[in-house]
């Protein structure tokens, strides 16, 4: 098997595992946002990083996801900012309702504000979608570095352990594990995600790390008698961590709409947790006569897949060297 | 070639042990059977011991799971706890699963091959540009969603097809609900073919047969679409695999009798032999594509097979 490559569109569609879930095109123009012709002002070399930073605040692909990020986040953290009422408050008389004052959204099958069940079903998104792809970032990250670097018995144990977790399709994965969880709370979700998601950031990360390894700037700072965690550290792994980034925020975007298939199936999050999965689940039965229960939660989380999956493509597109 | 088939092969032994065992441990482990079997009952211990010696339960897990791989091999997976045999189940479920998955992958391989075609060769163009915008929106729309849009516009309000699938399944009625499962692979399709595209149109060998004096369609049909096509390959065959694992949301919004029916059955009531045996001929269906396909790309890739 050739070695697992970042950029080969093979190996990065297998990473997407059960779902086929990673955005695996590698297609550097997309929307037309490539970076600036020209480049960087010549004169004061710029680091990697200063660089992207410089490409993404010009790229309106960029700026434009990230506000509907901080917006989404903000409401995560605080949804009373703009939603006043409660979603766990329902008036059975007022069910399937459309849109009045007050209630722009309408009302759900128990009578429920869809406008405030809306806004509070982001933290749970939120929630599952940032602990979920920081943990497996995390784990993945050092796992996959660790074996890229020393290679070894210990890479070959974690390349097979990492393919056992991709033989597993992910919706079945999750049906069959987090239906013996009971409970419903955002931690199993975010235990299982973790679980099925850091192999395919471990491949990333190991096959960053074989690339920058090899480079002669390794190998003077070892001749110059650095340690292997200082080598790690300091020179491998700074100049490696750029292709985690980009896949750990294409996945985050991806990781929320699985918590939402998966509390849809009925197995992720379960009531009284405010989910969107759940709401779209309880709108389906009643699309004839009441289609705006299920339209604004669908539309909320498409909005927040697509804002992590284009941040995700912008910062791919800063990030990576090739296009320099 | 050969020693690449066997090394492959051979990789997949300890790939195929692993990912069954996990599953069988989740549902073996993690859940009690027999209690599942009573309900919300309190079962007799007497009968609950009986039960549990009959399905080989007190053994320890490691010798269940071999005992189970045992009987799979001789075409045995057990009876679910209705007294139907599992291998029913399957005869009646695959075949719907399968028609399902076909019509996706004729779907994405169509539509999304020509889409790539057609944004790859008109670069920056608007054609291109909407494409792309396209096809992202349909990534971030979840299968259930679409699902349930689709079904609510064709089905319901246009009646142009109808919202539900009979049990028998039939292959015009499962257009929509193909098309629906088959989406985001779609949108992956139509990008990873746009990307190949693009890339293989700065190739030597495309700037040689145009030098040449090939005629256009020549150039693009023979020497750039057949060399941009393998990566597309290689993602269709893994994604049968996924397609079929994933195919329990389509099922269960167009209500078909389907792999993923019987499944989502299976785990409501805890059904074990049930789950359990469907899962594992998922996980080999899965890991079977995945080798195909590898071995697709070294055939198509001489790159590959030499390395």
């Amino acid at each position: 098997m050739p070695e697992p490559d970042p950029h080969d569109p093979k190996d990065a569609i297998q990473s997407g595992g059960g779902g086929a879930m990673s955005l695996a095109t590698g297609d550097a123009e997309a929307l037309g946002t490539g970076p600036v012709p020209g480049g960087p002002a010549s004169g004061k070399a710029r680091s990697l990083w200063s660089d992207a930073w410089h490409d993404l605040r010009r790229n309106p692909v960029f700026v434009v996801s990230a506000l509907v990020i901080a917006f989404l986040v903000l409401i995560a953290l605080w949804p009373g900012l703009i939603a006043s009422g409660n979603p766990l408050q329902c008036d059975l008389a007022k069910a399937q309702e459309g849109s009045q004052p007050g209630h722009p959204f309408g009302f759900d099958a128990q009578g429920c504000d869809v406008y405030t069940r809306t806004v509070y079903g982001a933290r749970a998104s939120i929630t599952v979608g940032v602990c979920a792809t920081a943990g497996a970032a995390l784990l993945g990250g050092v796992l996959g570095g660790l074996a890229g670097f020393f290679g070894g018995w210990w890479d070959g144990l974690l390349s097979r352990l990492a393919d056992i977790f991709f033989g597993i399709p992910i919706i079945l994965g999750g049906l069959v594990f987090l239906s013996v969880v009971t409970g419903g709370s955002v931690w199993p979700v975010v235990g299982f995600i973790v679980l099925l998601g850091w192999p395919q950031i471990s491949r990333i990360a190991r096959g960053s790390v074989v690339g920058a390894k090899q480079h002669d700037y390794v190998q003077a700072a070892r001749s110059l008698g650095a340690g292997n965690g200082r080598l790690l550290l300091r020179h491998i792994g700074p100049n490696a961590v750029a292709p985690v980034i980009v896949v750990a925020t294409i996945a985050l975007g991806t990781y929320i709409a699985l918590e939402a298939t998966l509390s849809f199936v009925g197995v992720g999050l379960k009531p009284p947790t405010v989910s969107w999965g759940i709401d779209i689940s309880n709108a389906s039965g009643q699309i004839r006569n009441a289609p705006h229960m299920l339209l604004w939660p669908a539309g909320a989380l498409s909005v927040t897949v697509l804002a992590f999956i284009m941040l995700g493509d912008a910062v791919r597109d800063a990030l990576d060297p090739k296009l320099r | 070639m050969g020693r690449y088939v066997i090394r492959r092969l051979l990789q997949m032994i300890p790939v195929f042990i692993g990912s069954t065992f996990l599953i069988f441990f989740m549902v073996y482990a993690l859940g009690d059977p027999v209690a599942a079997l009573f309900g919300d009952k309190a079962p007799d211990p007497a009968t609950a011991a009986r039960i549990r010696q009959e399905l080989y339960l007190d053994q320890p897990l490691w010798k269940q799971y071999l005992h189970y791989m045992g009987q799979i091999l001789t075409g045995n997976f057990g009876t679910a706890f209705n007294g139907q045999k599992v291998t029913e189940l399957m005869y009646d479920a695959f075949p719907v699963t399968l028609r399902l998955t076909l019509v996706a992958i004729v779907f994405e391989i169509v539509i999304g091959i020509t889409l790539g075609l057609l944004s790859g060769l008109r670069r920056g163009r608007s054609v291109d540009t909407s494409v792309l915008l396209v096809t992202l929106v349909v990534v971030s729309v979840p299968t259930f969603v679409s699902g349930y849009v689709l079904q609510y516009l064709f089905g319901v309000k246009w009646q142009v097809v109808s919202p539900s699938v009979s049990p028998a399944a039939p292959l015009d009625e499962l257009l929509l609900p193909g098309v629906v499962l088959g989406l985001v692979s779609l949108a992956y399709v139509t990008r990873l073919t746009r990307t190949s595209i693009v890339e293989n149109s700065r190739a030597d060998y495309l700037r040689t047969a145009v030098a040449k004096g090939l005629p256009r369609h020549r150039v693009v049909t023979r020497h750039l679409l057949r060399n941009s096509l393998i990566p597309v390959a290689t993602f269709i065959g893994t994604d049968v695999g996924a397609l079929m694992g994933g195919a329990i949301v389509t099922e269960r919004i167009f209500n078909i009798h389907g792999v993923g029916y019987e499944l989502y059955q299976g785990i409501l009531r805890q059904n074990s032999p049930t789950v359990v045996g469907f899962v594992t001929i998922l996980v080999i269906v899965f890991l079977v594509a995945n080798l195909l396909v590898d071995l697709l790309y070294a055939v198509l890739d001489p790159r590959i097979r030499y390395a």
